[in-house]
């Protein structure tokens, strides 16, 4: 494959607070390449929304500790100066959030917030901005856009905001949009109008996308990679494809046993993720998912597992103390059906000390 | 919209008119001295006091003297006149309205364009030693009186009694037609004295209000999107102004009983002092209009800023 548009190497981003560091992104490391979309999935806390933010260079006014590498089309992210850096954003890089509603100014008209974004990176007038606005508004499929140009985000409905927002993210056609949790606010039929825009969008600007999302269902439709996120580190990360077939991530497993799916047998339950995700100021020792693992063994709180290549694909890394063998074979047992206990006996390891049941 | 405003006008009017029933009432039932006994003479005769108790209508029940009094106001613009120098209150209070209308707006410029620069100043630079100063002072000038503040200020510059003589002191007020250089500098002292109590609550309330709104979605978004610094902190501020402007209303009355004080101590010829003075003597038609006068100034700045408010926030909108 061809050079990677984004590399984030090591990125460690950690805030002081008055209870101690928080080390809200510790250490990962991923690609994104032009005209594909990377999904980072995780619970709330597990730092994704941080790591992107860092790469447009909004933590830094929070007083956060950045290191590693955000390398862009040959500049560092991490050490560029403000004003360069502002260059991009908006620009290069352009970002849309989750809430569509708090993330628009209420004071002022949609047509105005699209313009000083256009105008922010380009010479031209008021009246080119405007017309710029317009266009932008119907190509998010916003109807009558030389009219909505003038109204109010208030006056906009939920699914017309978050098209306004991307509307906005585009003004620049920018080389990579990220885009955090864009469809969470919003009702479900609405939410595949949205994705949809996006990977039209995607396909006529040949985009770069890097998704951040909780929901499985949103990287299955939109990701071509996927980068699993926990307590701040990436604990698994493949193509779309081998996540959904081949997980190899206790965590991973969760998260896929935790979705609802129309195929199930009627009656069958949902999996919740036992426990609660983990402080970010003093994560747990050795592999930092091992108080919620059903297949904990004993070694695992005292050993940190590195992001490792699956042995028959190079390009699926996953950072788990089990075997890849004993994994397959686990899944194996929890695709039919059984429960993690089960699955545990079946495969010849003993049960964890006080597991979860 | 147009309703809006004829019923915010119409209720406006029926405010008015209890302020004036009230302040007839509360004239008539505390002990503040028969006007008529204080102009009957030194050694008053029972006959003498009844026949100024009937010239000035005293004598006639409470609620006929209140009808009388809404009449002539209502009819002729008349507010009656005073009990002492026999004057139109009308009169006098057109005569003594420019002065306190040069204190009261220039002091309101000055408390809200200093309010909100300082609050501004503090948002942003939080926790620095600029925004713990003007934090400081800002306490120090909410928790100080405006007459203890004034003679201060005269010990302080006055150019007869000050400390360094730099500005006109009391009793030196001009008119703005007469001479606009010495009306500026005479009143500089004042206008400051005036303004501090409601510049300070304006620079913390601001101070606080932009500390929120920088940290709303929207400037995270606006950053996102590239602006300048100097752009993002114009839309925090946008946002920031709308809860304060809703005091201004509020403040206007504050401010106005400021006045009072203010033109006593730096003798500005100005409605207050007459007000103080017509109340010490019973001079029962001055207070009335002077009241009816400053009521209707705190009502109008509140439909004044009501309407503002739904050209500031389009959510808002009246009906």
């Amino acid at each position: 494959m061809s050079e990677p548009l984004l590399r984030v190497e090591d990125l460690r981003v950690e805030f002081p607070t008055e209870d101690g560091l928080v080390h809200a992104v510790d250490g990962i490391t991923y690609q994104v390449y032009k005209g594909r979309t990377l999904g980072i999935v995780g619970e709330s806390g597990s730092g994704k929304t941080v790591s992107s933010l860092t790469t447009l260079g909004l933590t830094r006014r929070q007083g956060a500790r950045i290191s590693g590498r955000i390398l862009f089309e040959g500049k560092d992210l991490v050490t560029l100066p403000e004003d360069e850096l502002r260059a991009i954003r908006g620009n290069d890089i352009a970002m849309i959030f989750q809430d569509p509603l708090s993330s628009l100014h209420p004071l002022y008209r949609v047509g105005r917030q699209l313009t000083e974004a256009v105008r922010a990176h380009r010479d031209v007038s008021k009246a080119q901005a405007r017309e710029r606005a317009v266009e932008l508004l119907g190509l998010v499929g916003i109807p009558d856009p030389s009219r909505r140009v003038d109204a109010y985000p208030h006056e906009f409905s939920g699914g017309m905001r978050q098209r306004a927002m991307i509307a906005m993210a585009l003004a620049n056609e920018p080389k990579l949009l990220i885009a955090d949790e864009p469809t969470t606010a919003l009702d479900v039929t609405v939410q595949a109008q949205i994705l949809a825009l996006m990977e039209r969008l995607q396909r006529e600007l040949e985009m770069a996308i890097v998704i951040i999302t909780h929901d499985l269902g949103v990287v299955a439709e939109m990701a071509d990679d996927i980068a699993v996120m926990y307590a701040g580190r990436i604990v698994e990360t493949a193509s779309a494809a081998r996540v959904f077939a081949f997980p190899e991530h206790p965590y991973t497993w969760g998260l896929l046993k935790s979705i609802p799916r129309l195929d199930a047998q009627r009656g069958e339950d949902l999996v919740p993720i036992p426990g609660t995700p983990p402080s970010l100021i003093s994560p747990p020792s050795g592999c930092h998912f091992h108080p919620r693992c059903p297949y904990v063994q004993p070694d695992h709180a005292r050993i940190d597992p590195q992001l490792q290549p699956v042995p028959e694909e190079p390009s699926h890394h996953v950072a788990c103390l089990l075997e890849s063998g004993v994994r397959k074979r686990l899944w194996a047992q929890l695709g039919a059906g059984r429960t993690p206990e089960e699955a545990l006996v079946e495969v010849g390891l003993p049960a964890p000390p006080g597991a979860p049941v | 919209m147009i309703r809006y405003i004829i019923r915010r006008l119409l209720i406006g009017v029926l405010i008015l008119i209890i302020v004036c029933a009230l302040t007839f009432v509360f004239f008539r039932i505390l002990p503040t001295g028969n006007p008529a006994l204080l102009r009957a003479g030194r050694d008053p005769q029972k006959k003498l006091i009844l026949e100024i108790e009937g010239i000035l209508g005293l004598n006639k029940p409470l609620i006929v003297q209140f009808w009388d009094y809404m009449k002539e106001f209502f009819l002729h613009f008349n507010l009656g006149y005073s009990y002492y120098s026999q004057e139109s209150v009308r009169s006098l209070i057109a005569e003594r309205l420019p002065a306190t209308l040069s204190l009261t707006v220039g002091a309101a410029i000055l408390w809200v364009l200093g309010g909100l620069s300082v609050g501004i100043i503090s948002a942003l630079r939080r926790h620095s030693i600029v925004d713990r100063l003007s934090m400081g002072s800002a306490l120090l000038l909410l928790s100080v009186p405006e007459f203890w503040l004034g003679f201060v200020f005269l010990l302080l510059f006055a150019n007869d009694i000050g400390k360094f003589k730099i500005l006109p002191g009391a009793g030196s007020y001009v008119g703005l037609t007469y001479d606009p250089w010495k009306w500026f500098t005479s009143l500089i002292m004042p206008w400051i004295v005036l303004a501090a109590g409601s510049a300070a609550i304006y620079a913390r309330l601001m101070r606080s209000s932009l500390g929120e709104t920088m940290r709303e979605d929207y400037i995270r978004t606006a950053r996102a999107k590239g602006l300048r610094e100097r752009a993002v902190i114009r839309q925090g501020v946008r946002s920031a102004v709308n809860p304060i402007i809703t005091l201004f209303g509020l403040e206007v009355g504050v401010l106005l009983g400021g006045a009072v004080l203010v033109e006593t101590v730096f003798n500005i010829p100005g409605i207050g002092v007459e007000n103080y003075k017509a109340i010490q003597s019973s001079d029962f038609p001055v207070v009335q209009g002077t009241v009816l006068l400053a009521s209707s100034f705190i009502v109008l700045a509140n439909i004044v800023v009501d309407i503002a408010y739904a050209y500031l926030d389009p959510r808002v909108r009246y009906s």
